[in-house]
């Protein structure tokens, strides 16, 4: 299709003919990619943030001996379960296959689920055995901004996931369903790959 | 945009024409899978230092674009697109470069010296 064509039949009503669309027929996904590029720079400052902090202190701890790693590597596994199902999820609402999209998005909330749950684990860990607390040390007080910053995202992002589940359970279809799957499916795998970049700076290095 | 509001029980949705092929999302997964193992095997052979992080970090990035690329399908999109997306990682990199002269000019607690001097002022009485 040309690009005249293109611009054709996604423009809506009174768009400058000669504007290029980025995303063409889902202009949703370029707010979402937009508040992604957003959020991208506040958990890259979060992060450098600590990179200085801990670079600058010779006192700081070794992860390994608080965190535990094993533990954290499933979580890192189970959300990238969880991407996968969300995907997959997508592709069954863009080939008009509703009972493969509650199911797919059914796994990615309960993806979700299962990683909150073990970081409360880990935090109740950390607070109630090994005395730590956000004003404890420079590490516990980055280490909690940090994870429980990512942690309201996924928390956010289950909301988010379930609320669409609900709707194809109840049936409402308001529109451009796939669309609304797709721009979703944006924000969950944001999360995955800030999680990825936690899991390795944070808890690995 | 009121027609797009409307509810419509029951319409089940009908399939949409794709522009690209669909990626094959279980051969990244797979991909995804083996990186972040051998993210744990290079972190428990307990290598020296500098190579441990140039290969974690290195590993961690491969992830990263690959869930980027085909998960969030940046490769199938417009490439302005995936320059706005990279932006982030430039002003971030521009973040901790210039945060590098305060960590060299200003040494928290990095230097003997400088714990020697901080535990003094705060055992010494003050005048």
């Amino acid at each position: 299709m040309s690009e005249a064509a293109a611009i054709e039949s996604h423009a809506p009503a009174g768009m400058d003919r000669t504007e290029v669309q980025l995303t063409p027929g889902n202009t949703g996904k370029l707010g979402m990619w937009i508040f992604l590029v957003g959020d991208a720079m506040t958990f890259g400052a979060a992060i450098a943030a600590y990179g200085a902090l801990r670079i600058g202190n010779v006192n700081w701890p070794r992860p390994a001996d608080i965190l535990g790693i094993d533990t954290t590597a499933f979580m890192t596994f189970v959300l990238i379960c969880s991407s996968l199902t969300m995907v997959k999820a997508l592709s069954g609402i863009q080939h008009g296959n509703v009972a493969q999209l509650k199911k797919y998005l059914a796994l990615t909330v309960l993806g979700g689920l299962i990683f909150l749950g073990m970081q409360a684990y880990e935090w109740t860990m950390l607070i109630g055995y090994e005395g730590l607390s956000i004003k404890t040390s420079l590490f516990s007080a980055t280490f909690f901004a940090l994870t429980g910053f990512h942690g309201m995202h996924v928390f956010g992002g289950v909301c988010y996931n379930g609320t669409i589940l609900a709707n194809a359970i109840r049936g409402y279809w308001p529109g451009a369903n796939a669309k609304i799957v797709e721009i979703a499916g944006l924000y969950w795998h944001f999360v995955d790959l800030v999680w990825i970049l936690i899991f390795t700076f944070v808890y690995l290095i | 945009m009121a027609q797009e509001a409307t509810a419509r029980h029951g319409d089940a949705p009908t399939p949409i024409a794709m522009d690209h092929p669909e990626p094959n999302y279980l051969a990244v997964f797979i991909y995804l899978t083996i990186l972040t193992a051998l993210e744990l095997v290079v972190y428990y052979m307990h290598l020296p230092k500098t190579p441990m992080i140039a290969l974690l970090v290195a590993l961690a990035w491969a992830k990263a674009v690959l869930v980027a690329m085909y998960f969030m399908h940046l490769a199938t999109e417009k490439r302005t697109l995936a320059v706005i997306a990279v932006v982030p990682i430039l002003l971030v990199s521009f973040a901790c470069f210039m945060l590098l002269p305060d960590l060299t000019s200003r040494p928290w607690a990095s230097t003997p010296m400088h714990q020697q001097v901080t535990a003094e002022a705060h055992t010494s009485p003050e005048e």
